[in-house]
């Protein structure tokens, strides 16, 4: 066993850990904290895969300004103890065996039709950052601007949907 | 090196627990957060691919689905605000009409 596949596989536990404890706290804040734990350990994952940029982006955007904001909302809103009707309960063994139909379906179907993929040489590193900018700025140059009018709308959409009504 | 089925494989658990947490969770707040994971999931596949393929269109586009869900997560909130506030509850059993 390599040493890449050990850094593997203790994040991928980590990613897995995190996700179930997501599910299994009853109280949205430590839920919260177990998909920062997800988040940290899909960024060592995206490191692994030589994708540093990405994982930059990862810790800052994800872990950082898009948790904050939810720790922020749950602060906000006094989020507690979420409650389950029966009902709900009666959801739970049904929707874990679709799940992992669905997760065993899925995997199947891309490890079947991605088997040629695993043949390509590991020679040399890709210019991984510089490459990224280079395709952004000029193969997606479009999308890109696209996003930042996305986000603009966004914004303005969370401004008006937040503000107090004036009576 | 990692075989790529291998993260293929662990973006498939991290998406079902996505799903799962998504159908079975009943606070807003949490269910929101499980459409997070779901992303985050298929962010992986995105990268392991670009990896394998030694071409660089998947780092990219998880840039764009990092910047996507940013804008999701600002409206969202902003519309889990609106309900907490007209409702005086976050269970979404409890938030069965449109009508505010």
């Amino acid at each position: 066993m390599t040493a890449p596949l050990v850094v593997f596989f203790v994040l991928a536990g980590l990613a897995v850990i995190g996700a179930l404890s997501l599910i299994l706290q009853k109280h949205p804040i430590h839920s919260a904290l177990s998909l920062i734990v997800v988040m940290v350990a899909l960024a060592g994952l995206y490191l692994l895969l030589g994708a540093e940029f990405v994982a930059a982006v990862q810790i800052i955007v994800y872990g950082g300004a898009i948790m904050v904001l939810f720790v922020f909302v749950i602060m906000l809103l006094n989020a507690g103890v979420e409650e389950h009707t029966n009902l709900s309960r009666l959801a739970g063994p049904p929707g874990l065996l679709l799940v992992v139909a669905l997760a065993g379906f899925i995997t199947a179907t891309i490890v079947r039709t991605t088997a040629g993929v695993q043949g390509s040489s590991q020679t040399g590193a890709m210019a991984s950052t510089s490459g990224i900018s280079n395709m952004l700025f000029r193969d997606f140059v479009y999308p890109f601007e696209l996003t930042s009018f996305l986000i603009l709308v966004a914004v303005m959409g969370a401004t008006v949907l937040a503000q107090r009504e004036k009576h | 090196m990692v075989p790529t089925n291998y993260y293929i494989i662990l973006s498939a658990i991290l998406f079902g627990l996505g799903v799962f947490a998504f159908i079975f969770k009943r606070n807003i707040i949490t269910i929101f957060m499980s459409i997070e994971l779901m992303l985050n999931a298929v962010n992986l596949a995105f990268v392991a691919f670009s990896q394998a393929l030694r071409k660089l269109d998947g780092q990219v586009f998880v840039l764009f689905v990092i910047v996507v869900a940013a804008a999701e997560a600002t409206v969202g909130l902003g519309i889990i605000i609106l309900i907490a506030r007209n409702r005086q509850t976050l269970n979404v059993e409890r938030v069965d009409l449109m009508k505010l």
